[in-house]
């Protein structure tokens, strides 16, 4: 492969170019070029690369100090923070109830899993249980999120490995389950579904035919990946016997989710910390023991079928209901429904307290601007997100704001694993190890 | 752990509010109290040390010298301080204190550090089990809390950190989930510190997943972990000043217009907490 230009006097603008530092010659290479910058450092044995943070293979912005030596990986650094948006700061500045709104930005693919864990952290504080069917309403909302995150650690991994189908085919199943988020909850991602004391509203009417076309049309696609991928013979060369971590790294660095399942230990909130009626449900927790990224794709697939099962029998547990707490002094007041123009205010709730009751009117304006008050203490509620354990630590003074909100987020925890996984193996080979930890910058800085 | 916990305690002066307002603007963290509002004479102050959460509240929504007379003024609410946990303490907790009171004295490496050395209150919550540690101590008992057979508390869930505002003794606090896998527990260590000596021991010696965990506690605290292998900052640039999470640091914004009206900054917004 050659990309030299030969016209010297029209020298290619992209192309490689160094210029001398301190520290040694510093290189900036673009892609095709990397010829070039070979011949120029030849009998220099070690390079260090700057991969990101703005690349297409690091999942995110993820910024990658390689050490090489040849092409094995010496020492790899990773370097984060490029997306930290200040989402526990500014929760302290907010009403409980608004805080949602801050925490389902963080981890981006698993919204709804942020708000889970936020709102039953703020529920634990107040000493509330919520409703039996919002409850089951979150499971089912999480379970179909579950899906759609590990639909994206699929189709991303394939394209970061240049399976393009397989990022292509993972994103089209992925819209299916955006659009039935959709339609459940009126927004694709960022819902703000989940609020202390219940969900926002009931489901919308013709819910359980959506959800049961949706399961029929998962079941049909979600084989396609093991045609697709599992017996494919580069698939499995990049993967296999890559990125491999066993339990005893895991626990070390504190990892969870598919990573530390695909290690042979059968950790699964879900299953042995039960929240949310999870106790209810047959499901199984699968495991592996390669501990490699082979493992962890095979995990994905089969925890998406899992969690298949699971919203099936959610639809066949929901019971007519409440879907928030009936304590008038933390439940929203505004019954909200789906207008012409979006989710606001039912009429009817707008006719009671703009016509009829003055105490109405009050109520419902102390406790939307003021908020409710929250007694002085700390809780740490874990649950299982699609990377691991997202854990929602909440400290309040007994005002109406969170005095702190720290979401344990398991992308940040899971990436410290990355030089573990990929020092002493090939460059290559970083990027199957960083895809098959699916981590997500939005959570992992927040 | 002993005695009253001490909320009508008064105590003139407090030793983190001088150093508070060097690192920032006084109250910025709640304009709507407007500083002078909890005052540090009002501030309730517990016999034992590090332990206090929470400021004290007068009045019913922060409001000061508005002539208000219907009362709302007059209310007095002390700060809060999680109360030390009696025995029993309920399920496994008795039986994990127990263990690790066993498990220390055992320990033939420090002879006479016991488990009321190490912890000086136990509190339980809502169901979780909280040990208030001297930091003198905190690696001891980590190691000592992972290795015991009787404990194996052998993962870590996560290190953060907790500023409690100004005015308030000992107002950071450094927040260590611990979780036994084989056991199914969880418990929470916490390290109470002073603002102007903010050092606590690291963990990444026991637990090597502290490391990023402690990065980012100094870098949003400003708390320092002594022995960290590479304590730098995580989430800010490496160039930044000031620690974003501290109550004194300034949340910004800026005033937004919307429907003719101006909007100002979350941060200076009418409080009611």
């Amino acid at each position: 492969m050659s990309t030299t230009h030969d016209d010297p006097a029209r020298p290619d603008p992209y192309g490689a170019s160094s210029r001398e530092t301190t520290e040694g010659t510093v290189y900036t290479v673009t892609g095709g070029d990397w010829d070039e910058m070979v011949d120029q450092t030849a009998g220099d044995e070690r390079i260090v690369i700057n991969m990101g943070p703005q690349h297409p293979s690091t999942h995110g912005v993820l910024r990658l100090v390689l050490e090489l030596q040849g092409e094995v990986v010496t020492d790899a650094r990773l370097v984060i923070g490029y997306l930290h948006t200040g989402i526990e700061k500014n929760c302290e500045y907010r009403t409980w109830t608004q805080g949602v709104t801050f925490v389902t930005r963080a981890d981006y693919l698993a919204p709804i899993f942020n708000e889970t864990a936020y709102c039953l952290s703020t529920e634990r504080l107040l000493g509330i249980e919520v409703p039996e069917r919002a409850a089951t309403i979150r499971v089912l909302l999480m379970e179909i999120n579950r899906i759609g995150s590990h639909l994206v650690a699929l189709a991303t991994g394939g394209m970061e490995l240049g399976a393009l189908t397989g990022m292509t085919n993972g994103f089209r199943e992925r819209e299916e389950v955006l659009h039935l988020l959709e339609f459940l909850t009126g927004l694709r991602m960022n819902h703000a579904f989940v609020r202390p004391g219940g969900v926002v509203q009931d489901l919308p009417e013709g819910y359980e035919e959506r959800i049961r076309s949706f399961i029929t049309v998962m079941r049909e696609r979600l084989p396609g990946f093991h045609k697709l991928l599992t017996g494919n013979r580069i698939w499995r060369q990049r993967l296999e016997g890559v990125g491999y971590l066993p339990v005893d790294g895991c626990l070390a660095l504190g990892v969870t989710g598919p990573i530390l399942r695909s290690a042979g230990l059968a950790w699964d909130l879900r299953e042995v910390d039960p929240y949310l009626g999870y106790e209810h449900y047959d499901f199984e927790v699968p495991t592996e023991t390669a501990a490699d990224s082979f493992a962890r794709y095979l995990l994905r697939v089969e925890e998406m079928n899992q969690s298949l099962r699971i919203i099936e029998q959610v639809l066949d547990r929901l019971e007519p209901g409440p879907v928030m707490i009936q304590d008038a002094k933390i439940a929203w007041p505004a019954k909200l429904s789906i207008g012409a123009d979006g989710m606001g205010n039912s009429l009817e709730h707008v006719r009671q307290i703009m016509g009829q009751s003055m105490e109405s009117l009050i109520h419902h304006f102390k406790l939307v601007t003021e908020g409710f008050k929250v007694p002085p203490g700390q809780a740490y509620v874990p649950i299982e997100s699609p990377r691991g354990e997202m854990g929602a630590h909440l400290v309040s003074d007994g005002g109406t704001r969170p005095l702190r909100v720290h979401m344990r987020d398991p992308s940040f925890v899971n990436l410290q694993s990355a030089p573990a996984m990929s020092e002493g193996g090939m460059v290559s080979d970083v990027i199957a190890a960083l895809a098959s930890l699916d981590p997500v910058m939005g959570g992992c800085d927040r | 752990m002993s005695g009253d916990p001490g909320k009508d305690d008064k105590k003139p002066e407090t030793p983190g509010t001088g150093a508070g307002g060097a690192s920032g603007p006084t109250g910025a963290s709640n304009p709507g109290s407007a500083g002078t509002a909890f005052g540090p004479q009002e501030i309730a102050r517990r016999d034992v040390s590090g332990s206090t959460a929470g400021r004290a509240r007068e009045g019913m929504f922060g409001i000061q010298g508005s002539g208000d007379t219907t009362g709302f003024g007059g209310l007095r609410l002390p700060g809060y301080a999680p109360a030390p946990a009696e025995r029993p303490y309920g399920g496994w907790f008795d039986e994990v204190a127990d263990e690790a009171a066993a498990a220390l004295a055992d320990d033939t490496d420090a002879p006479g550090v016991d488990f009321d050395t190490c912890v000086h209150q136990v509190t339980v919550d809502r169901g979780e089990m909280t040990w208030y540690v001297d930091r003198e101590h905190l690696v001891r008992l980590a190691r000592t809390l992972r290795d015991d057979p009787a404990l194996r508390f052998e993962f870590c869930s996560g290190v953060s950190g907790v500023d409690y505002g100004e005015g308030v003794p000992q107002q950071l606090h450094v927040v260590v989930h611990l979780l036994s896998m084989t056991y199914r527990r969880r418990l929470r260590l916490e390290v109470a510190l002073e603002l102007d000596d903010a050092h606590c021991p690291s963990l990444v010696d026991v637990y090597p997943t502290a490391d990023w965990h402690e990065r980012e506690t100094w870098d949003m605290f400003g708390i320092v972990f002594d022995g960290h292998p590479s304590l730098t900052r995580i989430l800010m640039p490496d160039d930044w000043n000031g620690h974003p999470q501290l109550k004194s640091y300034p949340l910004g914004g800026i005033p937004v217009e919307y429907h003719d009206a101006e909007i100002p900054p979350p941060d200076q917004r009418r409080a009611y907490t």
